[in-house]
């Protein structure tokens, strides 16, 4: 089976700046991989080169399907209604019911006729989770997208998340700087450094998981990122 | 109102200031005062009527313009010499800031000269506009629409310059098409930045009116003041400019209540 993302030696440089240095990654179809990396590794430089962002790069990518992102910032159009903001850019569809059924699938059925500026961050967090998925992407890139929320209402959207992924199995690539949100939903985890993969773990645990059942494999994950030693554990 | 009007760039309001209702019969204890010392003044003999006629004499003025005619005339005229104007100048205005914010060529050929233009005071191009244009109405509809077509354009430009680049960008992975992303992401962050230069446009509008009709008006409401002027009937220039004064405050609230209506997405 043909990969969903499929990258060989990427390199991006912004000037002199070198940010990706040969990258080489592949992800199946529905597969979700966590990219981990310090701050400034070029995480989102990659995903906005996988969403076709930027093209300005040399070595070569493929992602043969649709592909659907959520930043960081949830990014609505304010002064679109909730409803609208997610189903604008769908063609050939009946927006309303489309944008109905995926508001449900991200419990927030009361919110369609919102504007945007009236959410709360986790809200304006899963609309964009939900506008990203009407689009039925194969491969969903997510930039950090609860690492602006609480810690509570970033407990609430792992388990969401992962309830969607099962639903639709997009691939799914997540950029992330939270260890144990990597350990808890992805099928391997990436590290990036240098420009680089340098690292590529497999995490082959029954799901839903628990903390307690990933406890090795952070200290192994913590040590790829140059964090040592138990007391990371 | 300072005379360059069409160089004012002013930043849209983040949120509308809520009036403070309980102030607000207080806060007419002075103008009501002012109005009785002006009358009592007028009354007395110290304020004589060829310098500027009692708030009396005035209402009563206006009472027999408004009856004969003559100011329903006068307003109709003016009204729509600033009605004209500021269709040319917003069209004017208008088409250029789509050009020069949607286009990158349009913005390297139009934006220099419209940048240079704009620090010309307006007002001070009356005798350029009647020498181009005579003394018949053509001036006076020039000269609205030059006041008008600059704070238009350079608010709808610097709007559409503004458009957050992470709503365009997210609209592009989403799948609008170019259309789409003008019609749903650009013009609608230009919006808030536009009703700013709106706003100033029509005051600017009503300004460039006065301006205007002092250029041998035989009809409208500068010529209802300067025939009074050459009367000494103080009472008719009051009228006049009072009028002047509603004119621009009520397109002022138009303009306000278009921005509730259009803005209404904004947070409370
Ligand atoms: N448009 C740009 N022009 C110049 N340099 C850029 C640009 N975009 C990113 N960079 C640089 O590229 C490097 C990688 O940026 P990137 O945003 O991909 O990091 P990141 O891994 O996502 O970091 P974080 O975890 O903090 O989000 C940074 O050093 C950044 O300064
Ligand atoms: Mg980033």
């Amino acid at each position: 089976m043909a990969s969903a993302v499929s990258i060989r030696g990427l390199h991006k440089a912004f000037g002199s700046r070198v940010v990706l240095d040969g990258v080489d990654l592949e992800i199946a179809p529905g597969e979700f991989v966590a990219l981990l990396g310090r701050s400034g590794c070029g995480k989102s430089t990659l995903l906005r080169i996988l969403a076709g962002l930027d093209s300005d790069v040399r070595g070569s990518f493929s992602v043969p399907g649709t592909v659907s992102i959520a930043f960081q910032q949830p990014r609505l159009l304010p002064w679109r209604r909730v409803w609208r903001n997610v189903s604008l850019g769908l063609h050939g569809v009946d927006g309303r019911e489309v944008a109905r059924k995926a508001l449900d699938e991200v419990r927030l059925p009361d919110h369609a006729d919102a504007w945007p500026l009236t959410l709360s961050g986790g809200e304006a967090q899963r609309v964009s989770l939900a506008r990203a998925l009407v689009r039925q992407p194969d491969v969903l890139l997510l930039d950090e997208p609860f690492g602006a929320l609480d810690a509570l209402t970033r407990l609430a959207m792992h388990r969401l998340v992962e309830d969607l992924w099962e639903a639709h199995r997009p691939a799914v690539l997540l950029v992330t700087h939270d260890v144990d949100e990597a350990l808890l939903l992805a099928d391997r985890i990436v590290v990036l450094d240098e420009g680089r993969v340098v690292a590529s773990h497999f995490v082959d645990l029954p799901r839903p998981r628990r903390r307690a059942s990933f406890v090795e494999q952070r200290v192994r994950v913590l040590a790829d990122l140059g964090v040592d030693d138990a007391q990371a554990a | 109102m300072s005379i360059s009007v069409a160089g004012v760039l002013a930043r849209p309001k983040t949120a509308v200031p809520r009036p403070r209702k309980r102030s607000l019969p207080l806060r007419w204890i002075s103008p009501v005062a002012l109005v009785l010392l002006w009358q009592a003044a007028s009354s007395t003999g110290v304020l004589p009527p060829d310098k500027l006629a009692s708030p009396l004499t005035v209402v009563a003025s206006a009472g027999e313009l408004i009856a004969d005619g003559q100011l329903g005339e006068a307003f109709a005229v003016s009204l729509g010499r600033v009605f004209f104007g500021f269709l040319l100048g917003g069209v004017v205005g208008v088409v250029l800031g789509l050009v020069s914010g949607l286009s990158r060529w349009g913005e390297t050929l139009l934006d220099p000269p419209v940048q240079m233009l704009r620090t010309l005071p307006h007002l001070g191009l009356i005798p350029l506009f009647i020498l181009w244009f005579g003394i018949g109405e053509e001036p006076k509809l020039a000269l609205v629409a030059a006041g008008v077509a600059f704070p238009l354009y350079l608010n709808l430009h610097a709007g559409i310059r503004q458009t957050d680049p992470g709503l365009v960008e997210a609209a592009k992975v989403l799948g609008y098409t170019r259309v789409e992303r003008v019609v749903h992401v650009v013009l609608p962050s230009a919006v808030p930045q536009s009703l700013v230069g709106l706003r100033i446009a029509l005051g600017t509008a009503w300004l460039s009116l006065i301006v205007g009709e002092q250029i041998n008006a035989d009809a409208g409401l500068g010529f209802l003041i300067n025939n009074a002027r050459e009367f000494l009937r103080t009472d008719i220039v009051v009228v006049g400019l009072v009028v002047y004064a509603l004119l621009g405050l009520t397109t002022d609230y138009l303009v306000r209540l278009l921005e509730r209506r259009v803005l209404r997405w904004r947070a409370r």
